[in-house]
C-alpha cells in the first residue's frame, strides 16, 4: 500500500538542497495516524483544562498518571496486562467494520465467551489434559461462544436485514442478565461455585491456565502473545486472501460485491461470526489467564471501549496494538493520578470517551489543525453501514 | 422592452479564467448570449461547461474576467445576486424534494407569505399562469415524487421562471428524457423564446445541438475551440471540434455471420426491488457473432431483465439458458465461470469499488483464480502486471495502477470496467448502457471493443437508452416495453420512426406483425 498523498506543495525557500520544511509537511500529510495522533492531544489539553479548573495542575496531574502506566516494570506489565482484553475486542469491532458492518455487541460476545471457556475449563477431562492440548481447548471454547454470539446478528441481518446495531444491542442485554443468572444461581443451581464467598463459577483446571509473565496488577499472562499472534493473523488474512479482499468489498460496495460474485450474507455470516470469535477469545485469555473463574462484571465496558479503539486504530489489526495499549495505559496510570494530585479516576474516562469523540468527528480535528480532507474510508465505511443495507 | 432591429447581448461573459487547485478548468473564456436566442454550449466532459455556467449563476467566482447582463457590469459573490438579475438555472439532478408538492417545491427558498403562514393559494395560481404561458402543465398540488422525469424537468423550469428569470441555463436537460419528451421539451425551448426569454443550453448530444441551437460555442480543455454556425455545421465537424482530431462516427461493421444459438430466454418474468413485476414474458435467442440491442424506453425493465440474466436478481419465472446449460438458477459466480461477461449500467453502484485502486478493479471478477490468488492467497505480482496490460490496451487515463477508481473521470472508469469484462474468454456479453454520460472519443472506443468482441464470435446481448447508439452497433433489434419484446427488426428494417413509435405505443402504427 502506497500512501496516496504526495506533497506537492513544496516550501516556500527551495534554496538549500534538502528541504526539511518540505519533508516535515510530507509527515503532515500521512493523515491516517495524525488524526487519531492530533485528537488524542487535543483530549489531553482539554482534559488538562478540567483538570485546572478543579485548581489542580495539570502537568503534576499527567506526571502522575505518566508515572502510574509506566513508573517501575511492574507498572508497565500491569499496564501492558490490562491492555490485553481491549486488543481482542478492538479487533472484533475492526473486523466487523472492515466488512461493513457495525457490531456494537462484543460486550455480549465477550460475555458469552468467557462463561463458555470457563465452564469447559471446569470439564473433568480437562484436568487429565496436558496444557498443551488443555489450553488451546480452552481458547476454542471461548471463540466459538463468542463467535456463536456474533453469530445470531450475521444470520439475521442476512437473512432478514435485520440491522446488526439493534441486534447486538439486544444481545449483549441477554448475555448480561443470562449470565448473571448462570452464576449467581443456586437453585437451581447451575455455574455457581457453592464454596466461594463470591459468586463467581468453580476453578478451571489448572492445566488450560495461561501461564503468568509477571505479578503485576492485574497479572501479565501469555495471553498478550495469544493477541499479538491474532492481530498479525487478521491483518495477513485482510490484506492478503481471498477471503479478506472479499470481506472488504462487501464492506465497500455491497453491490459491487454482489456483481463480482461474492455471496455477501455469506460473508456477512463469516465476518459477524469471526467477529464475536475473537471478543470470546479475548475473554478466554483472560479467564484463563488471571482469576481461573469467570464473574459476572469482570468484562464490563471492554466491549464499548473495543468500538474506540477500533476507531482509534482506523480499523488496522495492527495499529490496534498501540491504541489499546494506549488504552490500557491510561487505565493503568489513573489511579496513581486520584492518589497523588486528587484528580478522579474518571476524568482519564472523560479523556478517552473525547480521544473517539474527535476522532469519529474527525471534521473538528482537521479544522482545528489545518488538515486537508480526505482519507478514512474505513470511518466512512462505518457510517454508511447505517442507512445503506 | 422587445427589441426587433440587430442581436442585443442580454449576458456577455469576456475573459473567464477559473482555477481548482493544480486544474483549469476554464481559461479566457468569451460567450455572448443575444436576447432572444438559444446558444449552445457543447464540450466533451470535462470540458468547462458546467464550470463556466457555474460562474455564471454565482455558485464560482472566477479568478479573472469579466460578465455584463444586459450592458451593466455585474459580480457575483452568491446564487441570489445571479437570481436577481433575471438569471435561472435548471441543474442536470434536480434540486427538488419527493415528498413536497409541486407548489410546495417552487416557492421553496422564497416562501410566499401571508402573515406567518405560507400562501399557497397564490402560489397555485401563479404556477398555473406560467403554466398556460410557456405550455408547462403541472397539477401545482401532485407530489413531485409521483410525477415522471420530463414533469420533474417542467417543475425546474417553473422555478426559474418563478423567480422572473429571463436568462435561463439549462445543465443537459435531454439526458433524462424519451424521445418524446425531447420533442416536448423542444417545444417548450421555443415557446419561451417566443415569449422573449434566452437561453444557454448545454449539452454533448450533437443531433440536439443542430436541430435546436441558434449559435454553437465549442469548449474543450476549458478554452473556447471554436463557435459554429448551425445552419452550416455538421455532426462531423462539431464533434471534431470537440474532441479536436476527426472522429470516426458511424463505426465499421462488418455484416453479422450468426453462429449457434449462445443465449435463449423463454418467458422470462423479473420483479424490481418493490415486488412490482418489470420483465413479464421475455423471450429472445441471440447468437454466436451478433449484437442483439434492446431498444426501449428506460423503466421498461431493462434493469431487472440485465440483472436477472447476469444471476444478481431472483427470477420469478421462465428459464434461461446459456451455451445448453440451464443458468435460470445460477449465482452470478457460476454464470461468470460459464464465459459471461457484465457491463453493468450503473457503473459506481456495481461495476468499481471506488476505494479499490485500480488494480484490484481490473480483476474484481476473476481475484480468487490463478494467477491472481493460489490457495486462498492473493497474488500483488500478477495483479499488478495483468492491471499495468489492460491499462495500456484500453488506454486508461490514470496516474498509475494504484490509484483508487473513484479519483478517475467517468470515461476512464468505465473503460476500466470494459477491459475487465472483456478480458478473458468471452462467450457472451451483456452490456448495459456501456456510454452513458462519456465523450465522444470515449464512445467511439468502447463502441469498437464491442464490435470487435462480436467479431471474434462472442454473442452480445446490448441494452441502450440511447437509440443512436442500439441503431449503430445492432444486428437485430428488439423494442421492449412493459418488460416484453414487442417487436424485431433486422437493422436493414429498422428507422428511427418505426422504433421510436414502438417504444412509445408498444405496437406498431398498422399493427401488422407483432414478432
Amino acid at each position: 500500500m502506497t500512501n496516496g498523498d504526495t506533497p506537492q506543495q513544496n516550501g516556500s525557500g527551495g534554496r538549500a538542497s534538502f528541504d526539511v520544511i518540505a519533508w516535515i509537511k510530507s509527515w503532515w500529510n500521512l493523515q491516517p495516524i495524525l488524526v487519531p495522533l492530533y485528537a488524542l492531544l487535543l483530549s489531553f489539553v482539554v482534559g488538562g483544562v478540567l483538570i485546572a479548573l478543579i485548581g489542580v495542575n495539570p502537568f503534576e496531574a499527567y506526571w502522575a498518571l505518566l508515572r502510574g502506566a509506566f513508573g517501575s516494570p511492574e507498572r508497565l506489565a500491569g499496564t501492558i496486562a490490562r491492555s490485553v482484553p481491549y486488543v481482542g475486542s478492538a479487533l472484533a469491532l475492526a473486523f466487523a467494520f472492515r466488512a461493513g458492518l457495525f457490531n456494537i455487541g462484543a460486550e455480549g460476545q465477550l460475555l458469552a465467551g468467557g462463561i463458555t471457556a470457563a465452564w469447559v475449563g471446569t470439564w473433568s477431562f480437562m484436568f487429565d489434559l496436558p496444557g498443551i492440548l488443555a489450553v488451546p481447548i480452552i481458547l476454542l471454547a471461548g471463540f466459538v461462544g463468542g463467535a456463536m454470539w456474533g453469530g445470531i446478528p450475521g444470520v439475521l441481518r442476512a437473512r432478514t436485514g435485520a440491522h446488526e446495531v439493534i441486534t447486538t444491542i439486544m444481545l449483549n442485554s441477554i448475555a448480561l442478565f443470562m449470565s448473571r443468572w448462570l452464576v449467581n444461581s443456586t437453585d437451581p443451581l447451575i455455574l455457581r461455585d457453592t464454596t466461594a464467598s463470591v459468586p463467581r463459577t468453580e476453578l478451571i483446571s489448572p492445566t488450560a491456565r495461561l501461564g503468568e509473565l509477571a505479578d503485576s496488577q492485574p497479572p501479565l499472562h501469555l495471553g498478550v502473545f495469544v493477541m499479538i499472534i491474532l492481530c498479525v493473523v487478521v491483518w495477513f488474512v485482510l490484506a492478503r486472501t481471498t477471503f479478506g479482499f472479499e470481506t472488504i468489498t462487501v464492506g465497500s460496495n455491497p453491490h459491487a460485491a454482489h456483481y463480482a460474485g461474492i455471496s455477501v450474507s455469506k460473508i456477512i455470516i463469516l465476518a459477524m461470526l469471526f467477529s464475536g470469535g475473537f471478543a470470546g477469545l479475548a475473554a478466554a485469555s483472560e479467564v484463563a489467564g488471571t482469576s481461573g473463574f469467570f464473574q459476572p462484571g469482570t468484562f464490563a465496558f471492554i466491549g464499548f471501549d473495543g468500538i474506540a479503539i477500533a476507531l482509534l486504530a482506523r480499523a488496522n489489526p495492527i495499529a490496534i496494538l498501540p491504541a489499546a495499549f494506549l488504552w490500557g495505559a491510561l487505565l493503568k496510570g489513573a489511579p496513581l493520578m486520584q492518589q497523588e494530585a486528587d484528580v478522579s479516576i474518571d476524568v482519564v474516562r472523560i479523556i478517552q470517551s473525547m480521544v473517539l469523540l474527535f476522532v469519529a468527528a474527525d471534521a473538528i480535528v482537521r479544522y482545528l489543525f489545518r488538515m486537508k480532507g480526505d482519507g478514512g474510508h474505513h470511518i466512512a465505511t462505518t457510517s454508511t453501514s447505517w442507512g445503506s443495507t | 422592452m422587445t427589441v426587433v432591429d440587430g442581436p442585443t447581448p442580454v449576458l456577455e461573459v469576456h475573459g473567464i479564467t477559473k482555477t481548482f487547485p493544480g486544474v483549469i478548468a476554464n481559461e479566457d473564456v468569451d460567450l455572448v448570449l443575444n436576447q432572444g436566442e438559444i446558444h449552445c454550449l457543447l464540450g466533451e466532459n470535462g470540458a468547462g461547461k458546467s464550470t463556466l455556467m457555474n460562474v455564471v449563476f454565482g455558485l464560482y467566482q472566477p479568478d479573472h474576467g469579466s460578465m455584463k447582463v444586459r450592458g451593466r457590469e455585474v459580480v457575483f459573490s452568491d446564487v441570489n445576486d445571479a437570481i436577481a438579475e433575471g438569471i435561472g438555472m435548471v441543474h442536470q439532478h434536480f434540486q427538488l424534494i419527493p415528498v413536497f408538492t409541486v407548489a410546495e417545491n417552487v416557492i421553496l427558498g422564497d416562501e410566499l407569505t401571508k402573515g406567518a403562514l405560507l400562501d399557497i393559494a397564490e402560489a397555485r395560481r401563479r404556477i398555473r399562469e406560467l403554466g398556460d404561458r410557456y405550455g408547462l402543465r403541472v397539477d401545482p398540488d401532485a407530489k413531485v415524487g409521483d410525477l415522471s422525469v420530463g414533469e420533474q424537468q417542467r417543475v425546474e423550469l417553473i422555478k426559474a421562471l418563478f423567480r422572473e428569470a429571463d436568462i435561463l441555463i439549462l445543465d443537459e436537460p435531454t439526458a433524462v428524457l424519451t424521445p418524446g419528451e425531447v420533442d416536448d421539451f423542444f417545444e417548450v425551448v421555443r415557446n419561451l423564446i417566443a415569449q422573449g426569454k434566452s437561453i444557454i443550453f448545454i449539452t454533448h448530444k450533437l443531433r440536439e445541438v443542430l436541430a435546436v441551437a441558434d449559435r454553437i460555442t465549442v469548449l474543450r480543455g476549458g478554452k473556447v475551440a471554436g463557435t459554429a454556425d448551425p445552419s452550416s455545421a455538421t455532426q462531423q465537424t462539431l464533434a471534431n471540434l470537440m474532441v479536436g482530431r476527426d472522429v470516426v462516427f458511424q463505426v465499421e461493421k462488418p455484416p453479422a455471420t450468426p453462429g449457434d444459438t449462445v443465449l435463449r430466454v423463454r418467458d422470462l418474468r423479473v420483479e424490481d426491488d418493490r415486488g412490482v413485476l418489470m420483465v413479464n414474458g421475455f423471450s429472445v435467442e441471440v447468437r454466436r457473432g451478433e449484437i442483439y440491442g434492446v431498444a426501449g424506453v428506460e423503466g421498461n425493465g431493462q434493469r431487472e431483465l440485465v440483472e436477472a440474466l447476469a444471476g444478481m436478481r431472483h427470477k420469478v419465472g421462465g428459464t434461461v439458458e446459456i451455451l445448453g446449460s440451464d443458468a435460470t438458477k445460477m449465482t452470478p459466480r457460476k454464470i461468470t465461470e460459464l464465459g459471461v461477461a457484465h457491463i453493468p449500467e450503473d457503473r459506481n453502484k456495481h461495476g468499481l469499488v471506488g476505494s479499490y485502486s485500480i488494480a484490484d478493479n481490473m480483476v474484481l471478477n476473476r481475484y480468487n483464480r490463478p494467477p491472481f490468488a493460489r490457495r486462498g492467497i492473493r497474488a500483488a505480482g500478477p495483479i499488478d502486471a495483468e492491471a499495468t496490460r489492460l491499462v495500456e490496451e484500453f488506454d486508461v487515463r490514470t496516474p498509475g495502477i494504484h490509484v483508487p477508481a473513484e479519483t478517475l473521470s467517468g470515461g476512464n472508469q468505465q473503460k476500466v470496467i470494459v477491459a475487465r469484462e472483456l478480458t478473458g474468454d468471452v462467450q457472451l456479453l451483456l452490456v448495459a448502457q456501456p456510454t452513458r454520460g462519456l465523450d465522444v472519443g470515449s464512445i467511439e472506443f468502447i463502441h469498437k471493443q464491442i464490435i470487435a468482441l462480436r467479431d471474434a464470435g462472442a454473442a452480445v446481448f446490448l441494452v441502450s437508452a440511447e437509440l443512436d447508439e442500439i441503431m449503430s452497433l445492432s444486428d437485430r433489434i428488439g423494442v421492449l416495453y412493459r418488460g416484453r419484446i414487442v417487436g424485431t427488426y433486422d437493422i436493414a428494417d429498422a428507422t428511427r420512426e418505426r422504433l421510436g413509435y414502438l417504444m412509445a405505443t408498444g405496437s406498431e402504427p398498422d399493427a401488422e406483425d407483432v414478432a
